[in-house]
């Protein structure tokens, strides 16, 4: 076994407490308290093992589940205070800074998508498969009916 | 010249429990979840650093894929956990031990030394096993 998994141990609860958190108002030091670190080296223990700073990831977090939502049809205001933002403004320009696509656009199209797959499913499906699975036309023709 | 891979097939023996384990569990992305008519499925999710390989979650059903007792037999074999397949890649596989075990995923073999390198072994839900290993130990 490695070394120091203890202390792995303690980083990894912190990252699964901010997994199950993120969409509250997360105080960073208070976490590096209940890891019981000083927040200096709980940051540089969390970076070294996950590439990024405890914060970097909770954002990176919320933009992630954030574009769930709107997947999901959810509205640009509502997801942005469901994943922990205070401020339309800022969720919006930090989704656009990470995606390269405002919200309401990517979500436009990530639900014309979802359209798409549902009229035509076997779009997305590799010939083969749909084949040796028996898929046709029909199938969903007839889950249109039902 | 073939030049990558862009599906993969990982059969299973519920598609819903393995949407759980593989996007809520692992952290893998849905690509395609498409129903194609009753009972039927083409559910795929990506590795969260490699979104153009697709992984087919594909249910292990009698129908033209399977066929009579194959289907059967198929289940058996990935419940006693036969199939091995593949190895995933992560960044520190310390880290990803713990989280994953703390989300509840089986491990048949904590990160041990091996002579390539250090490797883990966990289950997904249905049976099927997945070597884990760090990128500079799994490719060195």
């Amino acid at each position: 076994m490695y070394p120091k998994m203890y202390l792995y141990k303690r980083i990894v609860q912190s990252r699964l407490f901010i997994d199950s958190h993120y969409a509250e108002a997360i105080d960073l030091d208070n976490i590096a308290d209940e890891a019981l670190f000083s927040r200096f080296h709980f940051i540089r223990l969390f970076s070294s093992i996950f590439g990024q700073t405890p914060h970097q990831y909770l954002t990176s977090l919320r933009i992630e589940k954030s574009k769930e939502l709107l997947r999901a049809g959810e509205s640009v205001s509502s997801t942005c205070f469901a994943v922990g933002f205070e401020s339309l403004g800022s969720f919006t320009s930090l989704f656009k800074r990470r995606t390269g696509q405002n919200p309401s656009l990517y979500r436009r199209q990530m639900m014309e998508r979802e359209d798409t797959i549902k009229q035509n499913p076997l779009h997305f499906i590799p010939g083969c498969f749909a084949e040796q699975k028996g898929w046709k036309n029909s199938n969903f023709e007839e889950m249109k009916a039902c | 010249m073939i030049t990558k891979m862009n599906h993969v097939s990982i059969f299973v023996l519920n598609q819903d429990s393995a949407y759980d384990f593989y996007v809520n569990k692992l952290g893998f992305k849905v690509h395609t979840d498409a129903a194609m008519g009753p009972g039927m499925r083409w559910l795929t999710v990506c590795p969260p650093g490699q979104p153009e390989l697709e992984i087919t979650l594909m249910a292990i059903d009698e129908g033209m894929m399977f066929k009579g007792e194959a289907a059967a037999q198929m289940r058996d074999l990935v419940k006693k956990g036969t199939f091995g397949f593949g190895v995933f890649e992560c960044d520190d596989l310390k880290a990803t031990y713990e989280e994953l075990k703390a989300k509840g995923v089986e491990f048949k073999k904590p990160p041990t030394k091996e002579f390539y390198g250090y490797e883990a072994l966990f289950l997904d839900d249905s049976g099927n096993w997945f070597s884990l290993g760090e990128r500079s130990k799994t490719t060195s």
